[in-house]
């Protein structure tokens, strides 16, 4: 299944081009520390709002600090916080998942009427809500966002395993005297992780532009953290004079955000893995 | 019809309790502590006497149940008590800033609906044809692009470099532009592709066939029966997303510093101004509530079949 996942990433030209945008992303973020000329955090007003220059490819911001080093290390913020948020959501999804989806009954009912009325509320008003109640930081945003993303793995998990549940393979494995355990592990969780991996694309996709949203309206990643939303807010000062300081963290946003949701509709396209609940 | 529709009222009142619980259940888990924020804000020096008194006076030594009892009954009200910087009813607070938000909306549905209606119909018509490219990409850029990042190139360009738009707040029509043309391409995005779904699906109808054998000029048939019936998802599909606009406009809000409702909101969460964000979670949730309601409402009196199957099932 994953050779398929591969196939198509690389049968695709606008597929390939996602995952070399991904594999990129991915680069900035771990070697961060090598490919900045410059430290991140540190201010130096004596060199503020430079043009681009050897020393600084992509000038200065307000305070003297690196812009290039700036974004290579906001890659890091982004892409470290959304994988926390997707693994800690999608391993709480896959436990709620696959456990209300093979038990049944009472268990089922009041799991899955808890995520409907978690899904009631919009999205971010919720996360905002809940960052407004407990303050704001890195470690809220991520609790706020994995608490509202974990109910739509959980139900889409759940309906899989609803359907696995009838097929013949299951009931063979029941019949041969498998444990519930060993059934939900070795037959059922093989079975769903085809659309796990399609569905974590697209999710993460939504996290880096959530993380970014958050910062950028001042309540996620606080500064001096570089982060690519909390970047556009600094820079929406300058846009008169130094427009590309709001400019190129946007871009990045844009094509990261972009190649997660359009390799994930290709790879749900081609595999016909529906994304419904 | 009757007894559907009331049956479907019905429907939302568990998950208003839902919602209401949901809520209470995050103001009370909150560490702030409203006796302690009341009489800061009141510049009242607390010792532990006055805050008993405080917090006796706004019941937070009643149990649990008690106290999510009380503050259902004040929600319903639409009571959400003062808020803690002004000390102002928080709903007088709102509904003063209420109108500005509802204006962005509105003008930025209709933008939506200017631009993905015509193209999404265009992009069925002419399958795989150059619109038809222009608009799939059109719907990938516009459900990727950060929507802040979109209003502030807008700005560079229309209103810094060009000056054709004010840079920000809320005047004449002209400071609407921008900010509605950033709050809908997330939209046009969606129900362009939708709208060519639906066009295509349609297209594929014996009644297609039929009224081409019949000669009916393909404009008429377009038009007349196949964008009539194509649209109605669009519809419902504007209604479902009216969280999406919601939380969309507390961004736009922000960047055009539209003094809405929005951008209230973010004012509160940066000074913890709980009885306003309890407001918003809770009416943000009633909204998409109630919208999902109407919406089902008005696809039930566009198509009628919808009330005979929900009899059949009874």
């Amino acid at each position: 299944m994953i050779r398929k996942l591969m196939d198509v990433a690389l049968r695709y030209k606008i597929a390939t081009a996602c995952v070399i945008i991904l594999f990129l992303f991915m680069m900035m973020s771990i070697f961060a520390p090598w490919l900045a000329p410059n430290d991140p955090i540190s201010v130096d007003l004596a060199h503020r709002l430079q043009p681009p220059s050897w020393q600084y490819p992509l000038g200065t911001d307000q305070l003297g600090r690196c812009t290039w080093s700036r974004l290579l290390y906001g890659a890091r913020t982004s892409l470290g916080v959304a994988s926390l948020i997707f693994v800690s959501s999608l391993g709480i999804g896959i436990l709620v998942g696959i456990i209300a989806g093979y038990k049944g009954g009472w268990l089922d009912a009041v799991l899955m009427r808890f995520c409907e009325s978690v899904m009631a509320f919009p999205n971010l008003v919720l996360v905002l809500g809940i960052v407004g109640v407990f303050g704001q930081g890195m470690l809220q945003l991520v609790i706020a966002l994995m608490m509202v993303q974990w109910v739509y793995y959980a139900r889409m998990i759940r309906n899989m395993v609803v359907s696995l549940k009838e097929r013949t393979f299951i009931a063979a494995a029941k019949i041969s005297g498998s444990s519930s355990w060993t059934i939900m592990r070795r037959h059922i969780l093989p079975n769903i992780l085809p659309a796990i991996i399609v569905i974590g694309t697209l999710e993460m996709g939504w996290a880096i532009m959530d993380i970014s949203a958050l910062s950028f309206l001042g309540l996620g990643i606080q500064p001096p953290t570089p982060e690519w939303g909390a970047m556009i807010l600094e820079g929406k000062a300058f846009i008169r004079n130094q427009p590309q300081l709001m400019i190129f963290p946007g871009l990045l946003i844009f094509l990261v955000v972009m190649s997660f949701h359009v390799l994930g509709e290709i790879l749900s396209e081609k595999l016909g893995i529906k994304r419904g609940l | 019809m009757g007894r559907y529709v009331l049956k479907r009222m019905s429907s939302i009142i568990p998950i208003v309790l839902i919602a209401s619980f949901v809520t209470f259940l995050m103001i009370y888990l909150s560490p702030v502590d409203p006796a302690e924020a009341y009489l800061a804000a009141a510049n009242v020096y607390p010792d532990d006497e006055v805050l008993a008194q405080k917090r006796h006076e706004l019941g937070l030594d009643q149990p649990f149940l008690v106290q999510y009892a009380q503050s259902l009954s004040k929600m319903v009200r639409l009571d959400f008590g003062l808020s803690y910087t002004s000390n102002q009813p928080v709903w007088q607070e709102v509904t003063l800033r209420m109108p500005a938000t509802i204006q962005l909306a509105f003008s930025s549905i209709i933008v939506a609906i200017m631009i993905s209606i015509p193209l999404g119909f265009l992009s069925a018509v002419y399958k795989n044809g150059v619109i038809d490219y222009i608009s799939r990409a059109i719907s990938y850029i516009g459900a990727s692009i950060p929507s802040f990042w979109l209003g502030y190139l807008l700005v560079y360009i229309f209103a810094v470099k060009l000056d054709l738009f004010p840079v920000e707040g809320r005047g004449g029509m002209s400071h609407l532009v921008l900010p509605s043309i950033t709050l809908a391409i997330s939209f046009v995005a969606v129900y362009t592709r939708l709208l060519r779904t639906t066009v295509l699906e349609q297209l594929q109808e014996a009644y297609v066939r039929y009224a081409r054998a019949r000669g009916v000029k393909e404009k008429v048939i377009m038009l007349k029966y196949v964008l009539r019936l194509a649209i109605l998802p669009v519809i419902t599909g504007l209604g479902m997303n009216m969280g999406k606009l919601l939380t969309g406009a507390v961004i736009v809000e922000q960047v055009f510093s539209w003094p809405g409702f929005g951008r209230f909101f973010v004012e509160a969460i940066i000074d913890r101004n709980i009885p306003v964000i309890q407001c918003y979670v809770f009416l943000s949730a009633c909204l998409v509530i109630a919208f999902n309601l109407i919406t089902d409402l008005i696809h039930l009196y566009l198509d009628p079949r919808i009330s005979r199957k929900g009899r059949a099932t009874q």
